[in-house]
């Protein structure tokens, strides 16, 4: 039964034109990312000398070279790499603290329940970004701190659906009956309410990663995220904040930011298609 | 009712407190401190360093420092700036206006055409109005602002120098409203477009919900104008959940636009608090945490009185 049903669920989104442009978009960026550098042997740290700093697009430079002379296509590739490192790791992080947090507020109320929701109220209430710019100052930028902190702030979204989910599922009678028979308690939240909780949450992990990806080149654009020599398309961009750059090389700047919008879509679409997929009233 | 709203003032003092000593332990624990940077510059003895901790009080632990620092904050004293020497609360209220002013046009000019382009467009789907609000909310959603804001000033300011690249007034002018919108137009564009495709979507969405019910059914079929409809029926109980993502952006309007503000040299909240973090200016810092976090629980409170106006049902309890 869950295995047709999943099926259903999986030809839906194939179904789903921009469900499956999301996927391609996503796809080719990281293939292209992971695999590019490798093949064309492209060094994003080392200064050019030969060529300069501060060079247009040329043969041996698709994209030019920095004020440095690093080669700004390997940045651009190797920023990818950093950029959608630092999406993916801090939704895991996000998910490993929500999940549970939601889970037990949900399915054991009380005091639990009004502590973690009080909580998540207050976390939510926050203009997100101030927050993050205070702890990364604290704990100094870094591509580790910039995970961490992006990770533990969004755990509130998750904890929510979890949470909204458990509420409905503990009043089922396959829960009462679970507990009739004498189930050990981790044991029904494991392997019974958790299993049906968390479907709902897969779109909206899809959609955290966008916005992950979105606040880390904020703070990088801003100085305050991955620092170089370490590339991300924030840092790239970060060039850009002077006029000259800005007016005179868009090449440094403009593919980086068009990288960002291509990947926040691309995990939009699939969050959107795998929504609309677990979604019985859809089509 | 006022029986409710003095309980619910009660309830936010643990919050207050809560958010407010977080954010002064975590500051206080960052290593290198404010007067890292200045021992770093080796301008000054070891002895004068020593005075001038003991004279800012920061010999004393954070548990000490913390209550000294919530005391002056009961007197209505923010403190003194460590960097500037001036005045917390005048620093903050210098900044407050043009970020107000800032913030307060992209959001009041995204509720002024994202609503009714969210209910347009629910009312008829794949009409133009329709395409336009996809359009949109899809670009509020996936260029990044910072992105947005340089292709702004890249195409409008540099190359086609319609608006100015940065600043609030021009050299030279005094304080001329024209001078300051022709500033304003930007920023505030840049401000808006997230909330504006955040507004749209949600207006779409509960107002489609609206628009299944069985009563929306009946006043058709009293053979009701379908504007009354729309307006008086469907839009009016679609409220809720969309006064709900109203409520989102309000925090938004005090230090929501660091990234604008930043790009913009734009004099607001947002910049004062990058100043203040990368010089580790603390009492500038505890400043706008503590106003952030009376707004955030003032509007969260005018909020509630506003559902229970909306919807009878909701009761204070």
């Amino acid at each position: 039964m869950k295995k047709i049903l999943s099926n259903q669920a999986v030809k839906k989104f194939m179904h789903n034109r921009k469900a499956v442009l999301g996927l391609i978009i996503v796809g080719f960026l990281v293939l292209a990312v992971i695999l590019m550098p490798i093949f064309m042997k492209l060094d994003p740290y080392t200064t050019d000398r030969a060529v300069g700093f501060n060079k247009a697009p040329c043969p041996g430079h698709l994209l030019g070279t920095d004020d440095v002379g690093r080669d700004l296509f390997a940045r651009l590739l190797y920023g990818g790499r950093i950029s959608l490192f630092v999406g993916i790791m801090s939704t895991v992080i996000s998910v490993l603290i929500g999940i549970p947090l939601g889970l037990i507020a949900g399915y054991f109320r009380g005091i639990a329940e009004t502590v973690i929701m009080r909580v998540a109220d207050a976390f939510m209430s926050f203009p997100t970004m101030v927050l993050i710019l205070v702890l990364v100052a604290v704990f100094g930028p870094s591509i580790l701190t910039v995970t961490v902190v992006i990770g533990v702030l969004g755990w509130t979204a998750i904890a929510k659906l979890i949470y909204g989910n458990v509420l409905s599922i503990r009043e089922r009678e396959y829960i009462q009956a679970t507990k009739a028979i004498g189930m050990s308690t981790p044991k029904i939240l494991l392997s019974e309410v958790l299993p049906n909780a968390i479907p709902p949450v897969w779109a909206n992990i899809s959609f955290r990663v966008a916005g992950a990806i979105l606040t880390e080149s904020s703070l990088s654009f801003l100085g305050m995220g991955v620092q170089t020599p370490q590339a991300s398309w924030g840092n790239i961009i970060f060039a850009a904040q002077n006029l000259l750059v800005l007016t005179a090389r868009p090449w440094v700047w403009f593919p980086p930011g068009i990288c960002i919008i291509l990947v926040v879509v691309g995990f939009n679409f699939i969050g959107e298609g795998v929504r609309d997929a677990l979604d019985p009233k859809t089509k | 009712m006022i029986k409710y709203v003095i309980k619910r003032l009660f309830y936010a003092i643990p919050v207050f407190l809560g958010i407010t000593f977080t954010v002064y332990l975590l500051i206080n624990l960052a290593p290198g401190g404010p007067l890292s940077i200045l021992a770093a510059s080796g301008e000054m003895s070891l002895s004068d360093l020593e005075a001038l901790k003991v004279s800012l009080g920061l010999d004393k632990p954070v548990l000490v420092r913390y209550f000294l620092w919530l005391a002056d904050l009961l007197h209505g004293n923010l403190g003194t700036s460590y960097r500037t020497s001036q005045a917390v609360s005048m620093m903050i209220g210098q900044r407050i206006i043009p970020s107000l002013l800032l913030t307060g046009t992209g959001i009041i000019g995204a509720i002024i055409i994202g609503i009714p382009l969210g209910v347009v467009s629910a009312c008829k789907p794949n009409s133009i109005w329709d395409h336009i609000s996809t359009f949109v909310a899809f670009i509020g959603a996936s260029v990044p602002n910072f992105f947005l804001s340089l292709l702004l000033i890249y195409v409008l300011a540099v190359k086609m120098k319609l608006f100015p690249t940065s600043g609030m007034y021009s050299a030279g002018s005094n304080g001329d409203w024209k001078d300051l919108l022709y500033h304003l137009a930007l920023p505030a564009f840049v401000c808006g477009i997230q909330p504006i495709g955040n507004y749209i979507k949600q207006t779409k969405s509960s107002v489609l919900e609206v628009l299944n019910e069985e009563y929306i059914k009946t006043a058709r079929s009293k053979g009701l104008r379908n504007v009354v409809i729309v307006i008086k029926h469907a839009f009016r109980n679609s409220l809720i959940p969309i006064v709900t993502t109203l409520s989102l952006s309000v925090p938004f309007l005090i230090g929501g636009a660091v990234v604008t503000e930043q790009i913009f040299a734009w004099p607001g909240i947002g910049s004062l608090m990058i100043t203040a973090i990368t010089s580790r200016d603390y009492p500038v810092i505890m400043g706008v945490a503590v106003l952030i976090c009376v707004v955030v629980l003032v509007v969260n409170l005018i909020l509630d009185l506003i559902y229970a106006a909306l919807d009878p049902r909701i009761k204070f309890k």
